[in-house]
């Protein structure tokens, strides 16, 4: 095969946009975030039955939450006795990320139907959103695009639901699933994503930004410094790319 | 809690998508939302990597797999230009390293 075809996956990705096929391959693309989530999904649902909640509650919190961070912190803040509005003020914080995943995938959803943009927003995750951010910049958009973001957001939601339930039932007989590196598919994940992008100064910049005030703000409570950090990296990347091409 | 804590993401997660065609973003807005991977990736990349285990003690040593691990996926990253032998690489790396750097 002459090197101008291109590899065979390419080839194949080029030649099918159907429902089925779309679907298949952002289960595909997904699978990473799904093997990454395990151990989560299985520690939560140990550590959330130690914190005082039944098997039901917990189960109860994958299903209806569909959170892990949100999930974590809810455990983390009962355990340490918080009310119930300290946990849900924890929730919105945690989760205003969300408004910038939508915003930046809105675009590529504004089209179809409301019965459509429900389940696409209220099952968007930061894996689906690092999956389909990655999806629309490669390989853009396409008539069935929302075929291949729903079954990414389903194979979190069945993924993080099986490994809720085996953490409830199973997670005491393996309380060293934390050390398993499982985990740390996520991070290399993430990094595969932000390594491409940078291809100029100012992405450069905000991941540098970002990065360090990460680490700084570490200390801070309800992974505000996750916030901030991603704000201080989106306004220094701003202001350099302005005053490289100015406004418009 | 739960039931509040499910409708408190729904109202985050939701508007957005349902109002998508009565309103636009700003074009400073719309500049701004190119950085959100980077910035927010990075954000959740860089602690985990540094702050390992619980999460408390900054670890800036060579003897941090995760660290190793970290710096060899983004090198493959960088040179070989393929997710999934970028993933591979890492996960590979973190395990062997942590192996053989025993804290």
């Amino acid at each position: 095969m002459a090197a101008s075809e291109g590899t065979a996956s390419e080839v194949m990705e080029g030649r099918s946009d159907t429902p089925g096929s779309e679907a298949l391959r952002g289960l595909r693309d997904t699978l990473p975030f799904m093997f990454g989530s395990i151990p989560f999904g299985v520690i939560f649902g140990t550590l959330a039955t130690g914190a005082g909640l039944s098997a039901w509650q917990t189960m109860a919190m994958s299903l209806f939450v569909f959170s892990g961070s949100a999930q974590f912190i809810a455990i983390l803040l009962l355990g340490a006795g918080s009310g119930l509005w300290v946990v849900w003020f924890a929730t919105f914080v945690l989760n205003l990320r969300h408004l910038l995943y939508a915003a930046t995938l809105v675009d590529h959803v504004r089209h179809l139907s409301q019965a459509w943009r429900f389940p696409l927003a209220a099952f968007l995750t930061d894996e689906t959103f690092a999956v389909m951010e990655r999806r629309y910049r490669t390989q853009g958009g396409g008539p069935n695009a929302h075929w291949y973001y729903i079954a990414s957001c389903i194979g979190m939601y069945l993924n993080w639901q099986t490994w809720t339930f085996i953490g409830i039932t199973l997670g005491q007989e393996f309380p060293d699933v934390q050390n398993w590196g499982l985990e740390f598919a996520m991070v290399v994940t993430f990094i595969g994503i932000v390594v491409p992008l940078l291809t100029s100064m100012p992405y450069l910049a905000a991941t540098v930004t970002a990065g360090l005030v990460a680490v700084i703000a570490n200390p801070l409570p309800y992974k505000l410094g996750l916030m901030l950090a991603a704000l201080c990296g989106i306004v220094v990347g701003v202001v350099l790319d302005i005053s490289k091409r100015g406004l418009k | 809690m739960i039931l509040g804590m499910a409708l408190i993401n729904l109202v985050i997660r939701w508007p957005v998508y349902l109002f998508a065609n009565h309103f636009r973003f700003p074009p400073i807005i719309e500049r701004a939302l190119a950085f959100v991977p980077v910035a927010v990736l990075t954000a959740i990349i860089v602690p985990t990597v540094l702050y390992p285990g619980d999460g408390t003690v900054l670890n800036l040593s060579w003897k941090n797999p995760a660290l190793l691990a970290a710096m060899i996926a983004a090198a493959v990253s960088y040179f070989g230009k393929n997710l999934f032998a970028t993933i591979g690489a890492g996960v590979v790396a973190f395990l062997i390293l942590r192996w053989l750097l025993p804290v």
